[in-house]
């Protein structure tokens, strides 16, 4: 029993559930109104199913990059994919036609489609950089992180396109069972990766390759394969996150849609528990790094601090609980724990 | 012997007294008593898992007790790091050589502690001060090279080279020769010898027996986590050290030898005539169905690459490879898996260990790799498999689910070696598979390839230990600067001798 305790406690889900916790806790001091929900219309309202819903652009791009990360790698173009996927799937709504109409110019299902297969290809592009050629990570990715920003402005003419298109609107704004369709999307796009991921020897692949890329070419996997199908997720993840983010707001702005999201999305990552030296990954704790930074996005709103020093905040809280992970403070614990006065030592292996 | 600067021997540099170390389901120390004096070799032994690595960590800083006292010159300290140790004078080599592969090997002797010009890095001095260091042991490289352009018997010298550059009292060394070939050890020993005559107490871990005989002045024995004795080497036999480790009667190599072969067997793996660029040349060699074909020569004689030509890991650019008689392209390990190759290479650490990853993923995942993705066993099947080659090689771990970095060195080996036991090979490239086992594995590893030799495998078995390979080969493949130079049959007079003669050159054969 006691061991059960501790395996929970020592789990990596634990620590960023905690801090999720505490933010919550502190909200709800905040503001008296932040645990009430209500029924309007059938639909459920409050600040929880808020932060739940603002957070899904974060949480399926941070899906994907869980993956990535657990290779060793980073995707910095996942933000910039997402407003390309904005801004395609609406130019091809509106096809050549200068007004806002009601009607797709395709089939919608095409207009999906065709979307998803572009970021995806983005996505095997960077998988290629990474793994034929050796490129570093960092270095691969940001080819789309600037580029992808610019082929979306090409397409939108540099104008923020809008569309009235009804069908479209559902997948950011629609109603489900009283909640917001994005919900059903991300829990949708986390049970595939799961599954594909936990019920399959994807997961153990991918791994192998982040701990140690040597021996698990020796052991028989193909790595460079595996590199790319991840890096074609995080691009698909992307895509989806793109055309819930323009729908949202039924306009796709090639230049702010989703600014620095990759970031959050690593954020989101790394405060869930996995390790940017890749290896072991943590799905579930990269969704609860989603929702602690759009809490914590949230909390310091309620303060009414200027976006400036929001920033500022953010990082600070960041730091805390990145720190609390590190493996010095993890160490210092033990040591605690083994009534030994000295510090534990630095460089363990 | 005069002592220099008056040190007297017999004096006591370093005691340890009630060593205490607990792990999450492993009691590695158990109240473990260790003192070393002034100007002694003092071997530490014990099979794999005793706990000797973990004694050296509790005495260096890298892991805190759990209980006890160090003491070191009779004042009691606290190391909270290696470097910390490193300061006040104990500096180590630890068996997993512990250094930054993409650096260089001037920067790796001097990490943390480099010759500074007011602010910057005295990078002339870095390199001239690693130069030398590295000249007492007669390597001679370009320091300012990274140190994975480096062989890895290189990387254990630049090890080697970064503990004793400082002016310690106390060096350790946790297998510092498992990689190094004879004259490499020859070396290395007179440096040490030359240390104890200045009065420094040396800590000397190995599996080789006549090694300990050969330097240490005192052995301790550690079987299990516990202190079984400390011995004056004159006084301890052999055979009885062997028992004090083992913990009963010990059934050794004496009754390991070669299973005999009557009949003509099929070929499995043929190589005609193989090149590859920078690796061997103009190698030909048969491997056959139920025998065990031994590969001698110094290290870097090319040994190791014609194991990787055979596994697809490098490719030759001449020649054919014949897989049961007809032409194959192995692109890549994958390719040789599907064939039912299997090859555990010599670097446990850079190409086998996945040390994150539990004992269980370690041992089925070359097996997984086989299936694919998709054909993904069930846990329960995972369990099954690792518990069956935890039983059958006797890995020391509580569970299948401790992470394979956490188990002794030793036992990593045995994890590796399961891996490619799972897929069920039909032939299997052995690369130094007895490097860092104790002597009851070695000969239990010995025998294990000997029975699968007998089910009908093939297995090309490389190793430095000449004799091994005599023990258990049909046939030997001697290479000398990476080309085959000659082989002998069992039939042809099969012995270290000979061995020795066509290597160093009177070979006509
Ligand atoms: N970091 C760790 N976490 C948990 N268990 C550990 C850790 N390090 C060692 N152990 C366990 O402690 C025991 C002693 O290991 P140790 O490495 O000291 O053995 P060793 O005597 O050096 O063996 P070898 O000859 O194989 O190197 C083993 O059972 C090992 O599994
Ligand atoms: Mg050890």
């Amino acid at each position: 029993m006691n061991g059960l305790i501790r395996k929970l406690t020592s789990s990596k889900l634990f620590s960023a559930l905690m801090a999720l916790l505490v933010i919550l806790i502190f909200n709800v001091f905040l503001n008296r109104g932040f645990l009430s929900i209500t029924v309007v219309d059938g639909h459920l309202f409050g600040q929880l199913i808020d932060i739940l819903n603002r957070s899904v652009p974060v949480m399926i791009l941070a899906t994907g990059m869980t993956l990535v990360i657990a290779t060793g790698g980073t995707d910095l173009s996942c933000g910039a994919l997402l407003a390309l996927a904005g801004a395609l799937s609406i130019s091809l709504i509106r096809g050549s036609s200068t007004i806002v109409n009601e009607y797709s110019a395709i089939p919608f299902p095409l207009v999906i489609t065709i979307t998803l297969a572009v970021t995806t290809l983005c996505g095997l592009w960077n998988g290629f950089l990474v793994a034929r050629l050796g490129i570093q990570p960092i270095v691969a990715t940001l080819i789309f992180m600037t580029a992808g920003r610019g082929i979306a402005q090409l397409i939108t003419g540099a104008r923020n396109l809008t569309t009235n298109y009804a069908p479209y609107s559902v997948i950011g704004q629609g109603w489900l069972m009283m909640l917001p369709v994005p919900i059903f999307i991300a829990a949708a796009v986390l049970l595939v990766v799961w599954y594909f991921t936990r019920r399959t020897a994807f997961g153990l692949f991918v791994e192998a390759v982040g701990v140690n890329a040597s021996a698990a070419r020796y052991s028989g996997i193909n790595s460079s394969m595996i590199l790319m199908i991840v890096y074609s997720i995080s691009g698909l993840c992307a895509g989806v996150a793109g055309l819930i983010y323009a729908s949202g707001i039924m306009c796709a702005d090639a230049n702010n849609a989703g600014l620095n999201y990759e970031l959050d999305a690593i954020l989101a990552t790394v405060l869930g528990g996995t390790s940017m030296m890749g290896g072991r990954f943590y799905l579930g704790g990269s969704v609860i790094g989603a929702l602690i930074i759009m809490a914590l996005t949230k909390s310091i709103y309620a303060f009414d601090v200027a976006p400036e020093s929001a920033l500022v905040v953010k990082a600070f809280v960041v730091v805390v609980v990145v720190l609390i992970q590190s493996p010095f403070f993890k160490n210092w614990r033990d040591t605690v724990k083994n009534r030994r006065a000295a510090v534990g030592g630095g460089e363990v292996r | 012997m005069t002592e220099p600067n008056g040190i007297p021997r017999d004096e006591i540099i370093l005691e340890a007294k009630g060593i205490e170390k607990i792990f999450p389901g492993v009691h590695a120390l158990n109240k473990v008593d260790f003192t070393l004096k002034r100007g002694e070799i003092h071997s530490l032994m014990g099979e794999n898992g005793a706990g000797k690595s973990t004694l050296i960590k509790c005495l260096t800083g890298v892991y805190g007790t759990d209980g006890g006292v160090i003491k070191f010159n009779g004042r009691e300290i606290h190391p909270e790091s290696p470097l910390h140790a490193m300061s006040i004078g104990i500096s180590s080599v630890y068996q997993e050589v512990n250094l930054c592969p993409n650096i260089s090997v001037a920067e790796n002797i001097f990490a943390g502690r480099q010759p500074m010009k007011g602010p910057f890095v005295d990078w002339k001095t870095l390199e001239e001060r690693a130069g030398k260091a590295l000249e007492r042991f007669d390597v001679n490289v370009d320091v300012r090279r990274s140190l994975d352009s480096y062989p890895i018997a290189i990387q254990q010298m630049v090890a080697i080279a970064r503990a004793l550059d400082i002016s310690a009292q106390v060096l350790i060394l946790d297998e510092p020769t498992s990689s190094l070939d004879k004259q490499e050890v020859a070396k290395l020993f007179d440096i040490v010898r030359k240390l104890r005559g200045e009065g420094m107490g040396i800590i000397f871990i190995t599996h080789f027996l006549d090694q300990v005989y050969q330097i240490s002045d005192r052995i301790t024995v550690l079987r299990n986590g516990e202190l079984v004795g400390t011995y004056k080497t004159g006084e301890l036999p052999k055979i009885g050290l062997v028992t004090k480790m083992v913990g009963k009667d010990f059934d050794d190599l004496a009754n390991v030898s070669r299973v005999r072969n009557e009949s003509p067997h099929d070929v499995m793996i043929a190589l005609e005539e193989v090149s590859a660029y920078q690796s061997v040349e103009n190698v030909s060699l048969e491997l056959r169905r139920g025998e065990v074909l031994g590969f001698a020569g110094l290290l870097g004689s090319g040994r190791t690459e014609v194991a990787n030509l055979m596994f697809g890991i490098e490719h030759n650019n001449s020649g054919v490879i014949k897989l049961k008689g007809s032409a194959v392209r192995l692109a890549s390990p994958k390719d040789a898996i599907l064939r039912r190759i299997a090859f555990c290479p010599e670097d446990r650490k850079r190409d086998g260990v996945i040390g994150e990853l539990s004992v269980r993923e370690n041992i089925i995942l070359a097996f997984q790799a086989r299936l694919g993705i998709f054909r993904f066993k069930s846990l329960r099947q995972q369990y099954e498999l690792a518990d069956k080659y935890i039983k059958l090689l006797g890995i020391a771990t509580p569970d299948a689910d401790k992470k394979v970095s956490d188990l002794s060195g030793g036992n990593q080996q045995k994890v590796i070696l399961a891996r490619w036991l799972a897929t069920e090979p039909e032939v299997m490239l052995l690369d130094e598979p007895t490097r860092g086992i104790d002597v009851g594995a070695k000969a239990e590893i010995m025998k294990l390839t000997l029975d699968l030799c007998r089910d009908g495998m093939a297995i090309a078995f490389i190793s430095s230990e000449l004799d091994e390979i005599v023990r258990i080969s049909n046939r030997v493949v001697v290479m000398r600067d990476r080309a085959k130079i000659g082989e002998i049959d069992e039939d042809e007079g099969l012995d270290q001798e000979n061995i020795l003669k066509a290597i160093a050159g009177g070979m006509a054969v």
